[in-house]
């Protein structure tokens, strides 16, 4: 089970956050403008990488509040956590 | 099963003397046997003289106890008593007066009864988590704790000490395990310190959660206290973890290897040292490495005639074969084992050497085989560590790893040449203890003292035999718990199988409830063998948890029965109980199902209460439903985002009906939305997706919305909410709430007022589920009994349950969010256009109307459907096809029924189907294949009753 530092109340245990998937793939300004690929792309398209991956996750059994992590998915080390509207900082 | 022909004298024919300890009677294979307090079932079945324990799973031979811990792969039985348990290693079955037990075939039954045992669960963190408590463990467990960090050491054995046990070594002068239990008792002693003795450490997760299962009464038998657990999962998340968890001996391949009486040397030195058994008369040794040197002299010692030992090397350890010279046993250098002999058990050995020759037979009842010995690297590599060779050990040893964790002692291969030394052991595991401490950020002490080990003679390489090689391979076993033999690893790399990952699942070797700890590498080996290559490019298969099995029960602990769910319970619900309701279960809720009357079955208590709907005045508890609060002077703006319908124009005072979709336009929720002022809203929600839908809403404000000033509370349970409906709701309402005008004029469909009823503030809504008129009556949840009990009094309103409620709506065509829908139905599938708003620039799920896979006009429909015979109900989930005879699968489906029921008003069954292009087929008649049947059904549109709407005014 991960150690998840949450960006507000610390490190806790996995169980108690969800899980978001891939972070920084914002609700279309415009979605009335897009053509079907590219509507489809927002709604069915995300990374997956081997490696350093921003992902959002939800501290639903605790502070409520969303935030965005960089993992690593081969090896599930967690480089950096930061709040929702902050930019991805650069990892190593 | 067998027993050998001259049994020594005394009850316990095979025990040394000196040996100490209650009697302790039990019952093995349905005779009486007397064994030792201490002891396991292996040893105390050993010390009778029983050989054949169990039998092999695929190929029925008699098998014996072959290990002397969990590493066993033979010796499985299922415990009778004191509670039935199957599967449990004799090796590890801790002996109790009253213990009944028996072999197993390979496979074991589950108890026929509850088990009333308690099991339990324990979270704890710890800077520095030792596992195992031999030499290596307490030495690090030691430097640890002395410096003041917080340490858990758990050992899986019920007393510490690991190898130290089964040897006669000695450290400061004493013997070796009496070092071991004063040591670890000073350690349990400080403050910081946890010891966990019968505590298996089974899995190794990320960031160091360790998951250990602790068995606290199962060796008390009867006499385990019932308000103790019996075991106790531990959850652990540890600063820094040492592994110092041993090696397991393996076997070599050879025709025979698995005949009751072949045993590891190692283990038989654990059994006459440790539990004071000697496991049999008259030995051979067969080994590879040293290790098996100490145990033929201990073996020698305790009273066993060794025969001769026959060792694969030209050039074993001087100190030993000087040993053995003097004690006059015979050494065969540069000889293997080619067979073990005998019907049933062991009773010769045959000898020859290496490069072939003459085979000589050697009359044996024991033989003690080393292959080397395996670091028990199980948990480093469950914790994503890698593993490398290593040459001079002939084994797998811990390389490098990302977590916080590392191995020591034997674990890491220390010791080097097949098998552990004390002092490296010793010396590895306080380093680890150092690292440890400075990794957790303590101050490292400068100077350990450790204890004084005795002389170790200087260790001659091990050499690495796998297989001795032969024509005929089909007793060669690999491994002994799934019947694998060397022949059949062969035929897997003659298959053209090179991976031992592929050779595993061909072979299933390793696949076992020993899950491969003393065959694995040995597999590995064979396979190497048969391809020439060196093992080193095989590599193992991959480690996984748990380590050793756990119960079911202790995974569960106290998660059982009423206690595996919370349950959720309206204020009505005593209510409900005392008037014999039935409940079903919706998400955590127990909701009022029906309220059979004497006599009634479900059917005709339904009817019933179907009938009081529709003709009468009826009620139902509605306290489950979702209700959030959404406030704020941007919380319309939020709700128009979110609802497909427009809900900004909702005047204060008034109800709207509303469905929420996903971005895919697939619909997600659906509820009311009251507008209590500028600012505030309630939204209902289904009763499984309250929590969701909040999520929903919460997700959205704080990701793509934060600029939106609203707040969103759940205030499910803060309300409770009574429904009354049918024509005479009205009446029934107004002698309730004399205050309140009830007439259309004053209070129209779709509104709500504040008002007292039955004395009580209450916020009236005038909803419909049913199409009736109706009410639904919101209080205080402090209230709800009271207010549930007013409506009650006047014995004129008849309780329904949900299984009416759903009749009623489904009647009207109206849909249950993830009954008749499944995450791919859009709101125009459901028939239900009219509710997305052509006005609104944009909301969730907007843009996917427009995407060609919405539109297709073979798109499933929500349509109802008439079974032609008006009895027969239809199964929920049948499918519907076109033709009434069925072709040749696959038979291609239109769809499916997601709702049937028997309707009072309709007088007939009926039910809601999704069927592709449902609404362009009304009329038509399908069939849905029950059972040999195809029953004939007509479609038809999904508002079955009362389709203009006149009954909602009353």
């Amino acid at each position: 089970m991960l150690l998840i530092p949450c960006p507000w109340c610390g490190p806790r245990d996995e169980a108690e956050f969800h899980y978001g998937g891939q972070a920084h793939v914002a609700y279309p300004e415009n979605p009335a403008a897009l053509s079907d690929e590219e509507w489809a792309r927002y709604l069915f398209f995300r990374d997956n990488p081997k490696g350093l991956f921003a992902e959002r996750w939800s501290h639903t059994a605790g502070c409520r509040r969303w935030f965005n992590a960089v993992r690593d998915t081969a090896t599930n080390e967690i480089h950096a956590v930061y709040r929702v509207g902050e930019p991805r900082p650069v990892t190593a | 099963m067998s027993e050998r022909s001259e049994p020594m004298s005394g009850a316990q024919p095979y025990r040394r003397e000196g040996a100490t300890g209650k009697t302790l009677r039990f019952r093995f294979d349905g005779r009486d046997y007397e064994g030792l307090e201490g002891d396991t079932l292996a040893s105390a079945l050993l010390a009778n003289g029983v050989r054949a324990v169990a039998s092999s799973i695929k190929l029925g031979r008699p098998r014996g106890v072959y290990a002397a811990g969990c590493e066993e792969p033979n010796a499985l039985v299922q415990i009778e008593e004191p509670f039935p348990e199957p599967m449990l290693t004799a090796t590890t079955v801790e002996l109790c007066d009253g213990l009944v037990a028996t072999g197993l075939p390979g496979q074991g039954r589950l108890a026929d009864r509850p088990d009333p045992a308690r099991y339990d669960a324990v979270h704890a963190h710890c800077d520095v988590l030792v596992v195992g408590a031999g030499p290596a463990g307490i030495a690090a467990a030691s430097v640890a704790a002395r410096a003041g960090a917080r340490v858990i050491l758990a050992d899986e054995r019920p007393e510490p000490g690991g190898s130290l046990l089964g040897t006669t070594e000695t450290l400061d002068g004493g013997p070796g395990r009496d070092w071991a239990a004063r040591e670890v008792a000073a350690l349990a002693a400080l403050p910081d310190v946890r010891v966990l003795r019968r505590t298996t450490v089974v899995g190794h997760y990320d960031d160091n959660y360790v998951i250990a299962v602790e068995r606290r009464t199962n060796h008390l038998g009867a006499a385990a206290p019932a308000d103790v657990a019996r075991e106790r999962v531990w959850r652990i998340r540890a600063r820094r973890v040492v592994l110092a968890t041993g090696g397991h001996e393996r076997f070599v391949a050879f025709a025979g290897n698995d005949l009751p009486g072949v045993m590891l040397a190692g283990a038989a030195r654990t059994y006459a040292n440790h539990y004071r058994v000697l496991p049999g008369s008259r030995a051979v040794v067969f080994t590879t490495n040293d290790s098996a040197y100490a145990a033929a002299l201990d073996l020698a010692d305790a009273g066993v005639e060794i025969a001769a030992i026959a060792d694969v090397r030209q050039a074993p350890g001087e100190a030993w074969a000087a040993r053995c010279a003097g004690r006059g046993i015979e050494l065969l250098t540069g000889h293997v084992v080619t067979a073990a002999r005998g019907e049933g058990e062991v009773s010769s050995v045959e000898v020859s050497r290496r490069e072939g020759g003459e085979a000589r037979e050697i009359a044996a009842d024991l033989l003690l085989v080393s292959g080397g010995w395996t670091p028990v690297v199980h948990l480093f590599s469950q914790a994503g560590g890698t593993l490398r060779y290593d040459e001079e050990l002939g084994a797998f040893t811990p390389g490098e790893t990302r977590q916080a964790v590392e191995a020591a002692g034997f674990a890491r291969g220390v010791g080097g040449t097949g098998a552990r030394t004390l002092r490296a052991c010793l010396e590895d595991g306080a380093e680890a203890g150092r690292r440890a401490l400075a990794a957790a950020g303590f101050a490292v002490p400068a100077g350990i003292a450790l204890p004084s080990a005795g002389e170790e003679p200087a260790a001659a390489p091990a050499e690495h035999l796998w297989l001795v090689e032969s024509d005929d391979y089909d007793a060669h076993f690999v491994d002994l718990q799934r019947d694998v033999t060397v022949a059949e690893v062969l035929r897997a790399t003659g298959a053209g199988l090179t991976s031992v990952e592929h050779v595993k699942r061909y072979t299933t070797a390793g696949t076992a409830h020993d899950q491969g700890k003393t065959s694995g590498l040995l597999t590995s080996g064979v396979v190497a063998h048969a391809l020439g290559v060196d093992v080193s490019e095989l590599g193992t298969t991959t480690f996984r948890a748990p380590y050793t099995p756990v119960s079911f029960a202790a995974l569960a602990g106290r998660d059982r029965g009423h206690l595996h769910d919370p349950v959720r319970v309206t204020a009505m619900h005593e209510w409900h109980v005392a008037r014999g309701a039935l409940f079903e279960n919706v998400g955590q809720w127990k909701r009022p199902w029906y309220y059979p009357r004497a006599g009634e079955d479900m059917e005709s208590a339904v009817l019933r209460e179907c009938r009081a709907a529709r003709e009468d005045v009826a009620a139902m508890d509605a306290s489950t439903l979702g209700k959030i609060d959404v406030v704020g002077p941007d919380a319309a703006v939020l709700l128009d985002r979110l609802y497909t319908n427009m809900m900004s124009t909702l005047k204060v005072g008034s109800i709207r009906y509303g469905v929420m979709c996903r971005p895919d336009g697939m619909v997600f929720d659906d509820g009311t939305v009251i507008r209590l002022a500028d600012d505030r809203f309630l939204v209902t929600t289904t009763t499984g997706n309250a929590a969701a839908v909040l999520d929903w809403m919460e997700e959205w404000l704080q990701t793509e919305w934060p600029d939106l000033r609203v707040h969103c509370t759940s205030v499910t349970e803060q309300w409770a909410t009574v429904a009354l409906v049918g024509p005479r709701s009205r009446e029934v309402l107004a002698r309730l709430a004399p205050g309140l005008a009830v007439d259309n004029d004053s209070f129209p469909f779709m509104t709500w007022r504040d008002a007292e009823v039955a004395g009580i503030e209450a916020r009236v809504c005038r909803i419909s589920f049913s199409g009736e008129l109706a009410y639904e009556i919101n209080v205080s949840s402090w209230f709800g009994l009271a207010l549930w009990e007013a409506v009650m009094a006047s014995g004129e309103v008849t309780p329904y349950g949900t299984e009416t409620m759903h009749v009623l709506r489904a009647e009207k065509g109206f849909p249950i969010v993830g009954q008749d829908t499944d995450g791919t139905v859009t709101p125009q599938d459901l028939g239900m256009e009219w509710i997305v708003s052509k006005k609104k620039a944009d909301f969730v799920g907007k843009r996917s109307f427009a995407r060609a896979d919405t539109s297709r006009p073979d798109r499933k429909h929500l349509v109802g459907l008439l079974p032609e015979d008006p009895g027969v109900l239809l199964p929920e989930g049948a499918h519907l096809v076109e033709t009434s005879a069925l072709p040749e699968p696959p038979v291609p489906t239109l769809g499916f029924v997601t709702s049937s029921y028997r309707s009072a008003a309709l007088g007939r069954t009926f039910a809601l189907a999704l069927v592709s292009g449902g609404r362009e087929r009304i009329g038509e008649r399908l069939y849905a294949p029950v059972g040999a049947d195809l029953v004939p059904v007509t479609v038809t549109s999904h508002v079955l009753y009362d389709p203009e709407g006149a009954r909602r005014d009353g």
